[in-house]
Formats: C-alpha cells, structure tokens, sequence
C-alpha cells in the first residue's frame, strides 16, 4: 500500500507545471500527419532559404537548345522551362519569393487584424461597430476580385501585391478575433481584472491575448495556402512578380504554353504550390485539433 | 502611491462607528430588446437600494436568481455603471473625494464560477500577483506577496503555486480566488455566490476559511448568497431582495425568527429541513418571479402575495422599523395606516422610515 501511495504522490509531482502550450505541443507531436506536414514544409522553406549553397544550377541561365527536356534528363533531373532553364533550380529559387508573398502578408494581417478585432471585442459599442462595418465594406467583395482591383490599381510588383494581399485577409481576421475576444471579455476574470484596477491595455495584453491568440492563429494557418494561391494567381496574371523572377504562379503562367509539349514539366510549379497548401491546411488541422480539448 | 503602500490596507477614516460601506438610492435600469422599429423596454434590476455595511461585519443579501444581488455587487464595485445612487466608502462618497482606482484597491470581489474567475493561461502565482503588480509593486515583491496569500488559504505554495487553474479542484480555485481578492489588502470583500458552487464539506471549509481570514485581516464581508443557512452562519445582518428592490432588512437573529414580510417568510418556510416533521409538501410561494421588464405596480410582490389586498397593487411599500432595533420591513401590513386590512393602528408620533440596516 505504502509503495503505491508513495509512487502516486510523485507522479503528482511531475504532472505539476506544465503549461497550456507545452500540452498543445505534445499533442501535436502525436498527430503523425501534422508532423509529416510540418516536416515538409521545414524542409521546402530550408531548401528555399539555403537554394544559394546548394550547389544549384543558375536559375536565369537559359538556353536555347535544351529547351523543354522532359524530367528526368541527365543533369536536369526535372527538365528544363520554355527557356532552357534548369527547372530544379528555379523550383526551389522560386520558393523563396512563393513562400514570402504566401506568408509575409498573412503575418502582416495576423499582426493587424488581431490587434484592430481584439480593440473592437473588448471596447464594444462604437468603436465596435465602427471597426466592424468598415471590415464588412471589404467582405462585400470577394477576396480574389479585391486582390486584383487593388494589385491593379497600385500597379504591378511584389509589394504591392504584398499590400493588396494583406489588405484581404485583414477582414476575416479581424472577424475571428473579434468574436473569440468578445466571448472571452465576459468571463469573470476579466471582471476580476477589472475590479483590481487595471487599464485597459493591461487586461487586454495579460488576460484577453493570450487566450484569444490560439485560435486567431490556426484561423491565420489556414489563410497561409488561400495566401499562396491568390498570390500565385497575382503573378500568373502578371500583376505579381515580374519575369524573369523564379515564382511558382508565374512560372505557371510562362510553362502553360509548353502544356501540349510537355504537360509533366509545365505542371511542376503547380504541384509545389499544392503540396505546400495542402501542408499548410493540414498542420492548421492538426493544431485546431490539438488546441481543441480544453485542459 | 509607494510600493510599500500596496501590502497595508488604506487607511480608516472614520472610525469604528462609520459604516465601512454605505449604499444611497442605488439603481440600475438596463435597456432590453428594441430593434429599429420596435419600442425599448428597461429591466429595472436595481431599484433604490439603500444599505449601510459597518466595519468587521458581514452582511448577508439573499433573494431569489434575478432578484439584483450580482448587480448590487456589480454596481458596488464599480464593473457597472449605477444610473442613479451613491456610494460612500468609509465617509467618501466613490467617484468625487476617493477614486475608482483607490476604492478598488479597498473592496475586491470572490466570483461565484472559480473555473471562470481564473485565467486559464496563467499560473495560479501571477493570477494573484496581477493586481499588486498592476498597483505599482515590483514582479519579485508581488509573487512573494502572492506565495504568501496561498500559505494563508491553506495551499501549499511549494506545490501549488506554479500550477494552471485547470489543475485544481473546484475548492481550491475559490480559495485562489479568495487569495487573489486578498492581494491588494482590502478593507471589503464582496462574495457573489462565492461558496454556492461548492459541494458542501469543501463550502464548509471555505466558509471556516473566511471567518478566519476575516478576523485575522480585520476584513468586512458583502455575503451574497440564495443559500439561507449559509447566510445565517455567516452573516450579522440580512438583506433580502425581490425583484430589485430590498423587502427586508435586519439583524440576522431577528430576520430569521421573526421575519415579517411575506416573501422572506415564504424563504424561510421553503429552506430545507432535517426534521421530517418540518418538511412541507406545498411550495410556499406559487409560481415564477414576474418579469423584471415591466415590474408589477405598487408592491413588487403582490402578484404571489397570499395577504394581497387592492392598496398592494397601487402603492409601493416603504420599508418601516419593525421590533428589532435595525429591522426593517417593507410591507403594507407592517407600515402603519397603509390601508391594508392587517396594517398596524397610525401610531400617535410621527413615523420614523428607517433606512435598513443601521
């Protein structure tokens, strides 16, 4: 009996103090397909980020005998683009500015819609409806039509499809965070918070951000592949990057005329934007879920 | 304000005879419904409540859900606004001679739901060093303050204080709770249902927890509670509340065995008892509290009244000092000449009108 009670007063002990991220980490570490897509993904972005040491061919070296070699061709392992380029190479340079303008403008939109949902959800009232309403003037539009009228309008390059990006998925952030910020704001700790004093900022930064950010963030995750395709779709429409700039869409756009030459080749930079979103929509599965159960 | 300042509790003003808390004319109306077109209505969820809490003692209100003891609290501590009313806090009347921030420093508040009145993402330690760090002590200082207050609620720092609300027992979270309210050394701590959620040997506990936490922090208890048996152990005078508005009011002894309105005695007749002879079977009073949205005229309680007479649906009672001195009834066949068949002959003198509880 002893040896049990005493067995049962250590594991108490090291269950002790382990906090709300660190359960939602473990539990994400179990979900096998999370994980698998989280390695994916780490390994694109590397990839993408070290492409310089690779030891790579030059990206914008093309040539115009080995134009459109079928994958697979010695020294071009997945063949070459309509100009002779090795195609590997500008898969894993194209990367680089695809995964920027897919999650630069997500972070940006994370970054101000929390901040402008939370200050509606907590303040309430007008300041509430006026953040509100003015978010609904941009859902009268649907995102892909906004993102090409205001790409349009500023003209073509990578910042400003940044810009016209993170304006459209500034909206249904703020949404999210309103919503989860004015559930939370009617609990009793925030009254509690209240009554001892503290301003405004101070409950919001200690009390309401760190309950309400979890799922602002797995709602964000899951904008990072909408964000790509929109982006891809930009460049594709030649309001994004400009040639001869290695970007997934674009190089889309520029291969689709080889389709009937060589379909496999001129498909490979709309597999690479598939198996990121998908990775992408799948880790923000995994952490919903893992975020999901309550203590 | 020094940091030193935040560990003592303010000053006292007044001196043992002034009422810690003294509550005048308090009333909250909210505005319900009301589309564009469709006409507002007002829940009259306070109504001219008057009430006086003296120094190291503990009042009790009862009454049934809906009846405006939360809001009372509320108003009180300033979470809502009062539409109309006063509160004087030791001689100084909140909002003009003494500050919001300083009067929240002075009474702190135990919530009812000790699941929702903690911070789900904080440890235990920094939920009760908040409020002090919030009034300018140092981090290390406030969670030294905070280690302490857990010893004092009898957890074991040691062992609890790194830990996730999540992790504890229901019990455990309301002493947290209490802990938290503790930490900015108040003069009056307000109990909403602190104790109700709780199964009953750990709300005995708690409620043991209380008095000795009262008498050793020389604290001054607003218990607010539907449960009457737990008023009683606790409290020294009872308010009792219907509809928004106080019915009666007086010592705890005297309200419990000669209660005089008859709402707080159908309260009584429906508590629960251990003698099978004194259980009923009838349920003292019929049928739902009325809707607070368009209260009834004259006596909030005519319509479940079984003593109602014509003059209850027309005039509104004044509460008027019955027996006990600082008992205090608001009924029409307690106030004297009121035109209820069972009211009192007009006494020569003038009547006084007592405001409950002095």
């Amino acid at each position: 009996m002893s040896v049990i009670a005493d067995d049962t007063i250590r594991i108490v002990h090291v269950e002790k103090a382990r906090g709300y991220w660190a359960n939602v980490g473990r539990r994400l570490m179990r979900d096998k397909v999370a994980v698998a897509c989280a390695a994916i993904l780490i390994l694109i972005v590397l990839a993408a980020i070290l492409a310089p040491w690779l030891g790579l061919a030059d990206p914008y070296q093309g040539s115009m005998i080995r134009r459109l070699r079928p994958i697979g061709t010695p020294r071009y392992i997945l063949g070459t683009d309509e100009l002779g380029r090795d195609m590997f190479a500008r898969l894993i340079y194209g990367g680089r500015l695809s995964l920027f303008i897919g999650l630069a403008p997500v972070l940006l939109a994370f970054v101000i819609g929390t901040t402008l949902g939370v200050v509606a959800g907590y303040v309430g009232g007008l300041v509430n409806q006026a953040i509100m309403r003015t978010v609904d003037v941009f859902y009268a539009f649907p995102s892909v039509l906004l993102a090409i009228a205001i790409s349009g309008a500023l003209g073509a390059g990578i910042v400003n499809s940044l810009v016209s990006l993170t304006i459209v998925f500034i909206p249904p952030i703020v949404r999210v965070a309103e919503s989860v910020t004015t559930s939370v704001r009617t609990l009793d700790f925030v009254d509690a918070a209240r009554a001892s004093g503290a301003g405004a900022l101070t409950i919001m930064r200690v009390h309401v951000l760190g309950n309400v950010l979890g799922p602002i963030f797995v709602y964000s995750t899951s904008l990072i592949s909408v964000c790509m395709i929109l982006a891809a779709g930009l460049s594709f429409l030649g309001l994004g990057t400009k040639p001869p700039e290695p970007e997934w869409g674009l190089m889309l756009n520029t291969l689709r005329t080889a389709i009937y030459v060589n379909p496999w080749v001129a498909a490979l930079p709309g597999a690479m934007i598939f198996v990121v979103s998908i990775c992408f929509n799948l880790l923000s599965d995994g952490m919903r879920s893992a975020m999901d159960v309550r203590d | 304000m020094s940091e030193t300042d935040v560990l003592t509790p303010t000053a006292d003003v007044g001196g043992p005879q002034q009422p810690l808390l003294e509550v005048k004319g308090l009333s909250k109306h909210f505005a319900v419904g009301g589309s564009m077109f469709g006409k507002r209505s007002t829940v009259r969820a306070v109504d001219d409540v008057n009430f006086a809490v003296h120094k190291g003692e503990v009042l009790g209100i009862v009454g049934e859900s809906g009846c405006g003891k939360s809001t009372t609290a509320r108003l009180i501590i300033g979470l809502i606004e009062p539409d109309a009313g006063e509160i004087i806090l030791d001689g100084e009347l909140v909002g003009s001679t003494v500050s919001l921030r300083d009067m929240r420093r002075a009474v702190q508040m135990v919530f009812q739901d000790s699941y929702a009145s903690l911070n789900p993402r904080l440890t235990i330690e920094d939920t009760i060093a908040f409020g002090p760090t919030v009034h300018g002590l140092a981090a290390d200082k406030a969670h030294a303050r905070a280690r302490d207050l857990l010893a004092k609620v009898g957890l074991d720092p040691a062992q609890f204080a790194q830990r996730y609300p999540h992790e504890m027992s229901g019990g455990q979270r309301q002493r947290i709770n209490i802990a938290r309210a503790l930490a900015l050394a108040p003069r009056l701590v307000i109990l909403d249902e602190a104790v109700s959620a709780l199964d009953k040997s750990v709300e005995a506990q708690v409620l043991n927890l209380l008095i000795d936490l009262k008498d050793e922090f020389g604290l001054t208890y607003l218990f607010i509670s539907h449960d009457l048996n737990v008023v009683r152990f606790i409290s020294d005078k009872v308010v009792v509340m219907y509809l928004g508005e106080i019915v009666e009011a007086g010592p705890v002894e005297a309200l419990f065995t000669d209660a005089r309105h008859p709402y707080t005695r159908a309260l009584l007749a429906a508590m629960p008892s251990h003698d099978p002879d004194a259980r009923t079977q009838e349920a003292p009073i019929a049928g739902d509290p009325p809707n607070p949205i368009d209260p009834p005229p004259g006596c909030r309680f005519h319509t479940r009244c079984p003593f109602a007479e014509a003059v209850c649906s027309e005039n509104a009672p004044r509460l008027t000092a019955t027996g006990t001195a600082g008992h205090s009834t608001a009924c029409h066949m307690v106030e004297p000449a009121s035109g209820h068949t069972k009211a009192p002959a007009p006494a020569p003198a003038e009547q006084e009108i007592v405001e409950c509880p002095t």
